[in-house]
């Protein structure tokens, strides 16, 4: 096991390394001197051109790429153009916001979705399952932030039970996490009935049956185990899935996380802060993959000894 | 035993599905010919109004009749989707078939710019693409088509591999066919099954996006009136007229269920195995 998280660890660090030069890349590829955009209209030409150099925007891009990414290693992405602030500091005070918005759509997707998939695999057939499939499409077609804005209609203000923005308390997190995760749910559901279906006409199903254990041992402990490895594969992506969305739903309740900051980095034009951001949401989900990983192998020892 | 797995829709699924993205398709063709109204006329002394006969869905807060907006709008949405994903079909089809058939050095490589590709979570790719380019519709659709390219390579390569050494290809390339020749006449035909079924679902995802990212201010502009963006301007006035942000919500909705049925149902029909 040991010997296949080494691997899978290493395996990591290439894909980092090429998703850092492609964030640079790509805000290289922004049209206009950054410099202008940067300096205010007073600037002089030598003005100009001492803050190109102090950027060190004077040299080929392989160096700069290089000055960039040793800095970036050691925590230094920069300075916010808008605020003067470290970019660093700026990303790690929302990023736990953000985190705390996925996490909560994530459990509500995932506890309610194989839930449901469950329920509906078990039940194969009855309006029951019917009922369920039907309600999974529709939510995994809802584009969460009308969901989000439906939402404060009825609870914010039509029913006045929960508010419509900000963040503090847990009245705060539920609207947004749930219309965040309703699509994940549905997804999740799909996937677990579908597995579950495949694993309960397994022949080990039948012995497990035929040696006399009840339908809930049947389905719980032998069915559901086998049928959660294909779905942890989805759990992982959907973090992911679920991280960028929060970037839209964030903005329908100004939730003061990340990608708030980030579509409002990208209207003022802040490339340091949105070169970090970028890094940084596609870090945290490479290592969350790796999880993912990890505990695939851990429940499914044929990985780890391939 | 096989009846119980067919997802309960079964083939009325094919049927509900083409019917919902044929009258989208319909609407957004002949829009014009729909509504007489003009989607930019602005009626001020009206703004807001709910809905009634003469407006059957209400008016916006300039006083712009909402049903023609969602009629001229499901041409933006149509066409980022369409755009989008085709773009993304063809070019990581592309890469997935250089991958999967020649294999070696261009699978390895192609592989590591998928897996970058990849380590952008969901909408951020597209995002990061935006971002670079400037908001506009044009460059909304390149980002998501962009986006699109490397869940296609990835499909593409896995069934080429899968087919690529078929003894009925080796018999072929026996007879002296050409590389060009077995992937145009071979390899893309047996492909086309996951390619269809995979295109509707990324259609419906692709016409999300474009929506949460007008929504966001990063797509299409004001005054156009794409679904996204009617929804962002709408925000301020729901509390006051929740119609014009109800409206626009459920055409995004109704399409998407759409398509998303249409792509089980496709699914169902040809990879029995789900």
């Amino acid at each position: 096991m040991l010997a296949y998280a080494t691997k899978r660890i290493l395996q990591g660090v290439p894909t980092v390394l090429l998703v850092s030069v492609l964030v640079f890349l790509l805000m290289h590829m922004v049209p206009g001197d950054p410099v202008r955009i940067m300096s205010d209209r007073t600037a002089t030409p030598e003005d100009i051109e001492r803050l190109r150099q102090g950027l060190g925007l004077d040299q080929p891009v392989h160096v700069q790429f290089t000055m960039w990414f040793t800095r970036a290693v050691q925590g230094d992405l920069g300075r916010s153009i808008r605020t003067g602030h470290q970019v660093a500091d700026e990303l790690l005070h929302r990023l736990p916001r953000t985190l705390l918005l996925t996490c909560a759509s994530l459990v509500f997707s995932v506890i309610v979705g194989i839930g449901a998939g469950v329920v509906a695999s078990v039940r194969s057939g009855s309006f029951l399952d019917v009922s369920i499939m039907v309600k999974a499409v529709l939510g995994m077609s809802i584009p969460p932030f009308w969901l989000g804005l439906m939402f404060i209609l009825l609870f914010s203000v039509t029913l006045n039970w929960l508010p419509s923005s900000g963040s503090g308390t847990w009245q705060h997190i539920v609207l947004p996490a749930l219309s965040l995760g309703l699509a994940g749910m549905g997804l999740i559901a799909r996937m677990t009935r579908s597995t579950m279906l495949e694993v309960l006409r397994d022949d080990y199903i039948r012995t497990a049956r035929s040696k006399g254990l009840s339908e809930r041992a049947v389905v719980y402990k032998h069915a559901l185990k086998n049928a959660m490895i294909p779905t942890i594969t989805v759990v992982g992506l959907q973090f992911g899935i679920l991280m960028a969305g929060a970037v839209v739903t964030e903005r329908v309740f100004s939730w003061p996380g990340m990608g708030w900051l980030l579509v409002r980095s990208i209207h003022d034009r802040d490339f340091p802060v949105v070169q970090g951001a970028l890094l940084i949401s596609s870090i945290s989900f490479i290592l969350v993959n790796i999880v993912v990983d990890l505990v695939y192998a851990l429940l499914d020892p044929r990985i780890r000894y391939q | 035993m096989k009846g119980k797995l067919v997802l309960p829709l079964g083939h009325k699924g094919l049927i509900i599905g083409s019917l919902i993205v044929g009258l989208v398709l319909l609407i957004a063709a002949f829009g014009p010919y729909i509504t007489a109204r003009d989607p930019y006329q602005h009626r001020l002394p009206r703004a807001l109004e709910t809905p009634s006969l003469e407006f059957p869905l209400g008016l916006d807060s300039l006083g712009r009749d909402l049903a023609a907006r969602m009629i001229y709008g499901s041409r933006y949405s149509v066409a980022v989707g369409l755009f989008a994903v085709l773009g993304g079909i063809l070019i990581g089809s592309w890469l997935g078939i250089m991958a999967g058939y020649f294999g070696g050095a261009w699978d390895t490589l192609i592989g590591r710019l998928v897996d970058v590709m990849l380590a952008f979570p969901g909408l951020l790719l597209a995002l990061a693409v935006v971002s670079a380019l400037g908001s506009s519709l044009t460059n909304l659709t390149i980002a998501i088509g962009i986006s699109n390219i490397p869940r296609f390579a990835r499909l593409v390569r896995g069934s080429v591999l899968a087919i690529r050494n078929e003894e009925y290809l080796e018999a072929i390339r026996a007879q002296g066919a050409g590389n060009t020749w077995i992937i145009t006449r071979h390899v893309i035909p047996n492909i086309m099954a996951p390619l269809l079924v995979q295109m509707s679902f990324s259609v419906a995802g692709a016409i999300l996006a474009a929506s949460g990212l007008s929504f966001l201010g990063l797509g299409a502009q004001p005054p156009l009136p794409e679904w996204g963006v009617m929804l962002a301007q709408a925000r301020d006035y729901m509390r006051v007229a929740p119609h014009v942000v109800i409206f626009p919500g459920l055409a995004i909705v109704i399409v998407i269920v759409g398509l998303n049925i249409l792509g089980d149902a496709l699914r169902d029909i040809w990879d029995p195995r789900l």
